[in-house]
């Protein structure tokens, strides 16, 4: 067994897998059961001003995306921070944190964007032995239209100057955890590290309608014939995470800033993407949702054995694909692959020739016995036959090797080139 | 109850009472909305599907599967019915396992193809359910075609001139109308008197008529029909049976294995029904198996089914076996009946064992007998009273293209003409089919 124990800013874990602040945070009855479970820590999920506590919809709070045989694939949510009194809250965290003292306690903290309000709250959960804070700069539904969540995060002076107070009022580490409502992830993410934040984590929800519903015409979920939008999480979301993931484990400015790394994270092999993309360690929310507790189990042994396998430790592993994530321009054009169908494996459903026929190059033939090639003089190795296939591994692309002619273009593989030296592009300089 | 499994010859009421309706039941329940969702997502939606082409009535599977799968079960109903008007019936009696679902690329990839014979019900239960007739006739064009058997062949055609404006009369010698889909399926297959329920939802069309009780030969002829309608489609199935040609062949206690199946078919009370102790079914088709598995539904203690050749001649599929033999029916092969002798207050049937090779079967000498109450012979059927004048094949009408027969206006399609599997659904197609053509040859005619 791999070790998976875990040091993220200084915070230990038994392991990577954290929960992250949403409804299986809400209270300690649910944290127990976690921690139970094998969870190496949670972020308690927000709380707010000291004061009347958040009213909830009565109605649904989540809508939903499914696939085949209605697995879940995309949630989102309405549900606004934690609805219950702030004292009772901060009772809990330091009974569970006092019984579970090796487990990572993070709150997750909203309130209003004056200096005031986050002073009084960093006061009030001083003694609660919490390992952290994380600044929820994401929510993009409800609080935002009060001012707080991923209104604070869509501005970067805010995050900035938010920031910089926790750290001025707080010792504690400092989580800011971002939206990825932003048209750049980078300002935001350069702006937490300005004002002095231990680490980012990303993302928080994406702003969605998941359906409309279509007999009463109204977005979902729905709340007496009227929706709103909520936030997008889930399997659905994960790519779009793990380009924010990487745009800051890359950029000069941001590089070496720890991130906590979140979306979409449902098995092991999804935390083991995010560490290799730059995330220190993962929260989990939507795949705890829908399938219970117990799946860091899954997530426990897997990344062991994955770890195992490879020889690496888990500090070996975050940020091993970081060095790889280039610009387009970086890529070779010089990598010239074809799409290969193993005859034994196929089983003839047709959807490679439907796909590349009708929306792609027509580079597979048919044959009347339903034998499927790819013509190798008009494939460009686009992937789309790999993606559509039923089954794993039949359409594999076979890379051409250097010095051979690639039959559509007439072109010998070369050497690295990419778009920067390329007689196409205007702006190419020469190699000199 | 007085009766057993174990008392001597043929007598009714072997089981108890409530044994029937379980016996008799769907012998494959119907899919329920989550189970026909769950299956209809197993659809990869191949290109140029080869589902569809194994489907004698080319039904765009994948497309109503996919229909089905986005909660529109009456428009994949829709598109199963626009080809193959008995789709409801097909659903449950189609040997799916040698024709789409055996062509299924997730049977290549798993041996589980999709369930598309259950998905094909639950679309056209759906629709029929809701009392539905998604098709409507065009304008009247005046011209009137005699349908003779109103079976699967005869009401496809039916239907489908009659969409086309048409008006159509369907001559049938039964009491009712349905052919083997209401005399010749087995009970288990079709429940719910599934087949009169199609008839009457198929002829809400409009435009049909049906006479039962009539047949070429009895009550019109051939000639008459032509005079009285502009043009003829025959569909009147095999009424005849195969002989054994073994001596005792008429002895009482043999009779034909359609006649059993009929006969139960139509009778309200099955503990009612008189079965043997000992049953022998002679043949390796369907009607063999459908005969040897309600035979044991009912009660027999001993059935079994002797095949003249190997097993894996029988045109019974293996699905059919298997279930044969999961009923309790004991499969023989390679053994023909050489003739029935009186035995006591029972028959024996006396076989003899034969090898299948190049030149044919060759006895090997060895005989066996076996003990029987009931012998059921199911070893085929024959066309009988076929009209005069019309070119034959192999003792069935001989057909070009499309069911033109040898004498123009008069087109055939189903089992009484050449070439097709005798199935219900080949049925359909050519029932279907020639009734196009015979609606291109009016029309051509009239303009």
């Amino acid at each position: 067994m791999a070790d998976l124990t875990s040091n993220f800013i200084g915070i230990k874990s038994p392991n990577p897998f954290w929960l992250a602040s949403a409804p299986p945070t809400d209270k300690e009855y649910n944290v127990r059961r976690a921690f139970e479970a094998g969870w190496g820590g949670v972020v308690w999920k927000t709380l707010g001003s000291e004061g009347p506590p958040i009213v909830n919809v009565n109605g649904p709070r989540y809508g939903a995306i499914w696939g085949a045989d209605r697995r879940l694939l995309g949630l989102n949510n309405i549900e606004l921070i934690t609805d219950r009194p702030l004292e009772v809250n901060l009772a809990e965290i330091r009974r569970v944190k006092k019984d579970y003292p090796d487990r990572a306690m993070i709150i997750s903290l909203m309130v209003p964007c004056d200096e005031e309000s986050w002073k009084d709250i960093l006061h009030r959960i001083e003694d609660t032995g919490a390992d952290g804070v994380e600044l929820n700069f994401g929510c993009p539904h409800g609080m935002a239209e009060r001012g707080m969540g991923s209104a604070v995060g869509q501005v970067p002076e805010y995050i900035e100057m938010v920031t910089a107070w926790v750290k001025h009022y707080s010792k504690m580490p400092c989580i800011v955890k971002l939206t990825p409502n932003v048209t750049s992830i980078l300002p935001p993410a350069m702006a937490a590290k300005r004002g002095g934040a231990d680490a980012v984590s990303l993302i928080n929800t994406v702003k969605s309608i998941t359906n409309v519903d279509l007999d009463s015409f109204s977005p979902f979920p729905m709340i007496d014939g009227k929706g709103s939008h909520g936030g997008y999480c889930g399997p659905a979301v994960k790519p779009i995470a793990l380009n924010m993931v990487g745009e800051i484990a890359r950029h000069d400015v941001t590089r070496g800033l720890p991130i906590s790394g979140i979306g979409g994270v449902t098995t092991w092999r999804d935390a083991a993407e995010f560490l290799a993309m730059g995330a220190g360690n993962v929260q989990v929310c939507t795949a705890a949702m829908t399938y219970g507790f117990k799946i860091v189990q899954e997530m426990i042994s897997g990344l062991s054995q994955y770890l195992d396998e490879k020889q690496m430790t888990l500090d070996q592993l975050v940020g091993r694909a970081v060095p790889n994530f280039v610009e387009w321009q970086d890529l070779n054009l010089n990598y010239v692959t074809k799409a290969h169908i193993d005859q034994d494996a196929c089983i003839k459903c047709g959807r490679c020739y439907a796909a590349c026929e009708d929306t792609s190059h027509q580079a597979i033939a048919m044959s009347p016995e339903r034998v499927f090639t790819v013509k190798d003089d008009e494939c460009v190795a686009c992937n789309l036959c790999v993606n559509v296939c039923p089954v794993d591994n039949c359409i594999t692309m076979v890379e051409m090797p250097k010095g051979a002619t690639d039959p559509r273009t007439g072109n010998v593989v070369g050497d690295y080139a990419n778009w920067t030296t390329h007689p196409n592009n205007p702006s190419a300089q020469a190699a000199e | 109850m007085s009766n057993s499994q174990l008392t001597p010859g043929v007598v009714p009421g072997r089981l108890p009472a409530d044994a029937y309706s379980h016996n008799f039941g769907d012998h494959e329940p119907p899919l329920d909305v989550h189970e026909a969702r769950v299956a209809a997502d197993r659809c990869y939606f191949c290109h140029d599907a080869p589902c569809i082409t194994a489907c004698p009535t080319s039904i765009d599977i994948p497309l109503f599967i996919r229909q089905i799968a986005t909660g529109t079960p009456e428009a994949a109903a829709k598109t199963i019915l626009s080809q193959n008007i008995l789709g409801g019936m097909c659903a449950r009696v189609c040997p799916t396992e040698t024709l789409c679902e055996e062509a299924c690329v997730r049977e290549a990839a798993e041996g589980k193809p999709v369930e598309i014979g259950r998905l094909q019900r639950f679309a056209t239960d759906t629709l029929m359910e809701a009392g539905v007739h998604p098709f409507t006739r065009a304008a009247p064009t005046g011209r009137s075609v005699a349908v003779v058997g109103a079976g699967p062949a005869g009401l496809a055609a039916a239907h489908r001139l009659a969409m086309h404006g048409h008006d159509v009369v369907i001559y049938d010698a039964r009491p009712k109308a349905g052919g083997l889909n209401e005399y010749g399926i087995a009970q288990y297959k079709a429940v719910g008197d599934f087949a009169q329920a199609e008839v009457e939802w198929l002829l809400q069309i409009g435009g049909i008529t049906v006479k039962t009780g009539m047949a070429l030969g009895q009550g019109v002829t051939l000639a008459e029909l032509q005079k009285a309608h502009d043009a003829v489609f025959l569909g009147m199935g095999l009424a005849g049976v195969n002989a054994l040609r073994a001596a005792g062949e008429d002895l009482p206690g043999v009779r034909p294995a359609v006649d059993f199946i009929a006969e139960l078919r139509q009778a309200k009370d099955k503990s009612a029904l008189p079965i043997g102790r000992d049953v022998v079914v002679i043949g390796g088709g369907m009607t063999a198996v459908d005969a040897a598995v309600q035979s044991r539904l009912l009660g027999a203690l001993n059935v079994t089914i002797v095949y003249r050749r190997g097993q894996e001649k029988m045109s019974a599929s293996g699905y059919e076996q298997d279930h044969a033999t999961s009923a309790g029916v004991r499969i023989v092969c390679n053994a023909s009946p050489v003739a029935v002798h009186q035995a006591g207050g029972a028959l024996e049937v006396e076989f003899a064992y034969a090898v299948d090779g190049p030149d044919g079967l060759k006895p090997t000498g060895e005989t066996f007998r076996l003990r029987a109450d009931q012998v059921f012979k199911a070893i085929g059927q024959t066309l009988s009273g076929a009209p005069e004048g019309l070119e034959m094949a192999g003792g069935k009408i001989a057909v070009t293209g499309a069911g033109r027969t040898s004498v123009p206006g008069i087109w055939a399609g189903g089992d009484c003409a050449a070439g097709g599997e005798d199935l219900t659904v080949t049925a359909v197609a050519e029932g279907r089919d020639a009734a196009l053509d015979i609606h291109a040859t009016l029309m051509a005619a009239r303009s």
